[in-house]
């Protein structure tokens, strides 16, 4: 039916609710919205509150016991101890939180960068030229997933001992003549540890977005005459943007948060990120704030891929 | 720039690299080399916990003496380590208690959404997704401060923390899962059904739901797998030690001295998570027969 696009919101419901009645599909108004009723008032009691209580923590009050006193309030908030903690951030005198800024950001930077370029090759592989292996080949890719991470970063560190495999090897092929002390504070370790944690949620989105591109794009800019390397420029690369883009977000937001590669796989101050931060302040003397307070500074930094992935993720849900 | 022939060269690797249409033996070798790195590692952990020394990085030679114990008395196996596999067993209750809670909560949800298009649809949408996308330690933070500051009364820190925190956290994945497959399969089948004058409630019970099957049973075993290798939520949600889990033990022994018992340990749950995501599959291609998108492909891509 052709509908002008002048008629009323509040019309074309009525007259699809008048058109579903005589076809004897017909909805009580409710009947939809109840079905979400349940999990919402969990979201809501579990999720949405206690967001909010990071900030009334964080911009609360203590009693004598230097027991932290949410306030829900905001006209009531004190900024104090956040403000000490974005002293510790930046620029002064006890800016001691600013190198597990920068470092943070660069070992994010640098895993999501090797994920992208590692995970981008396996998944054009498997896309184009998977064949008859590859649903075996799509069974070893997703199996990380079923795999305890804490178990996976467990293997590394074992295999990275001074008495371990990889030193073993490294010392076979000569290539070294005294074992490494890989796990005590080596940043390549924990990018690395990094990259094998959270590469698997890198490949899938990839793998699914090769996975569509029609190969009939691809032998015309051949015929066309583009060279292999010009076509995958030029056609396929730009056609996998979006998944380049929510692949990218979806490693780093995990990573933001992560502290327990790095104590996995150093364990040493040297090697700390902003997850460790708040790990650390809650056993501290009026830790609770200080941790909420890092929480929210970690929250301000990832709100902007989490948004581009909310935004992306319903366009694609429209356009299907 | 042409698809001719390339040109000779005195090297044939130069003719090999410059033609078009060689096999991509490059990308075929970085592939398989990621796959060797990415689970090589675990099958050699899974290895040293058959080790005959203590150590967990260094070989030497084969023995069960970290299974089960070799003379009684001996409390070093796996089998007389009552923190490990009181660990195991908790992880695998926690797990267990969350996907039958979470996948429930999550399916309702997902249908209702999915067909509800008033006011209000948007923002329980947008909430629901916050909490998928949102990194596990903001969560796990903002669940520690609810439950050791406001209600710690009603439920304190430890066990039941931990599932409503898991809980929390994996709600969104059957949703996810559901709302992928109620795209493909569209509203015809109900509204059939409520032509030949079934209720609204008999349409999504007797022909909504079956079609669901599959959705709900890949739901069941991804949610139980994430949840049984959870770190972050149980950690920070954990009360006394009888609330570790697998993953924390793993975490704290790993700094002391572990021996090849934590590798013993940590087998055995990836066998047994292994073990119920071939039956979420087995289950998923079995009720999914006669529908598109029933193979391994469509089940990795969950």
């Amino acid at each position: 039916v052709e509908v002008a696009p002048t008629e009323s919101r509040r019309a074309r419901r009525r007259r699809e609710r008048e058109a579903a009645r005589e076809s004897g599909v017909w909805y009580p108004r409710a009947f939809w919205p109840s079905f979400t009723w349940p999990a919402l008032v969990w979201i809501t009691i579990f999720f949405v509150f206690p967001f909010y209580l990071i900030f009334g923590i964080a911009f609360g009050t203590f009693d004598f016991l230097d027991q932290p006193i949410p306030v829900y309030q905001p006209w009531y908030w004190d900024l104090t101890e956040f403000k000490t903690t974005l002293g510790r951030i930046c620029c002064g005198a006890d800016a001691f939180y600013t190198p597990v800024y920068v470092r943070t950001f660069t070992y994010v930077a640098l895993a999501s960068a090797v994920c992208l370029v590692l995970g981008y090759a396996v998944a054009y592989f498997v896309a184009r030229y998977g064949g008859r292996r590859r649903v075996l080949l799509l069974i070893l890719l997703v199996m990380p997933f079923w795999i305890s991470y804490l178990m996976r970063m467990y293997s590394w560190q074992s295999m990275l001992q001074e008495d371990g495999v990889v030193n073993g090897i490294l010392r076979f092929v000569h290539l070294i003549n005294t074992p490494i002390n890989w796990v005590g504070g080596k940043p390549i370790t924990v990018v690395l540890g990094l990259v094998y944690g959270y590469i698997p949620y890198m490949i899938l989105p990839l793998y699914g977005a090769l996975d569509r591109i029609n190969q009939s794009l691809l032998e015309a800019g051949r015929d066309l005459g583009a060279s292999p390397a010009r076509t995958f420029f030029r056609v396929t690369l730009p056609l996998s943007r979006q998944a380049i883009l929510a692949g990218i977000v979806i490693v780093t937001l995990p990573m933001f948060g992560d502290y327990y590669t790095n104590t996995m796989l150093s364990n040493s101050p040297v090697t700390n990120m902003i997850g460790n931060l708040v790990d650390v302040a809650k056993s501290q003397r009026r830790g609770d704030a200080k941790a909420a307070s890092v929480v929210i500074t970690l929250l301000v930094i990832v709100l902007v891929p989490m948004f581009y992935y909310l935004r992306s993720t319903r366009k694609a849900t429209e356009h299907a | 720039m042409s698809s001719v022939p390339a040109r000779r060269s005195r090297f044939p690797v130069v003719g090999w690299w410059r033609d078009p249409w060689r096999k991509p033996r490059i990308l075929e070798g970085i592939t398989w080399l990621y796959i060797v790195w990415t689970i090589v590692p675990v099958v050699i952990a899974i290895l040293f916990s058959f080790n005959a020394g203590r150590s967990r990085s260094s070989w030497q030679g084969f023995s069960l003496q970290w299974w089960v114990p070799p003379n009684p008395g001996d409390s070093e196996a796996l089998l007389s380590r009552p923190d490990l596999t009181d660990a195991l067993v908790h992880g695998a209750l926690l797990a267990v208690l969350t996907a039958l809670i979470s996948v429930p909560l999550g399916v309702l949800f997902a249908i209702g959404i999915d067909r509800w298009r008033g006011r209000g649809s948007g923002t329980a949408n947008f909430a629901m997704l916050f909490s998928f996308v949102i990194p596990e330690l903001i969560i796990g933070v903002s669940l520690y401060l609810l439950f050791s500051r406001v209600l710690r009364s009603i439920v304190s820190l430890g066990s039941g923390a931990q599932l409503i925190g898991l809980i929390t956290f994996q709600i969104s994945y059957p949703v996810i899962i559901v709302r992928a497959r109620l795209l493909s399969i569209g509203k015809e089948y109900e509204e059939a059904a409520m032509d030949l004058g079934a209720t609204p409630a008999a349409s999504v019970r007797r022909v909504l739901l079956p079609l669901l099957y599959p959705a709900i049973f890949a739901s069941f075993a991804i949610v139980f797998a994430d949840s049984i290798d959870d770190f972050v939520t149980v950690s920070q949600l954990s009360g006394d030690a009888s609330t570790t889990t697998l993953s924390m033990a793993i975490y704290n022994l790993s700094r002391a001295s572990p021996t090849p018992a934590v590798n013993a340990a940590a087998t055995v749950q990836l066998v047994g998570t292994l073990v119920i995501v071939a039956i979420g599959l087995l289950l998923y291609r079995g009720f999914s027969r006669g529908q598109s998108g029933g193979d391994v492909g469509s089940f990795a891509q969950l």
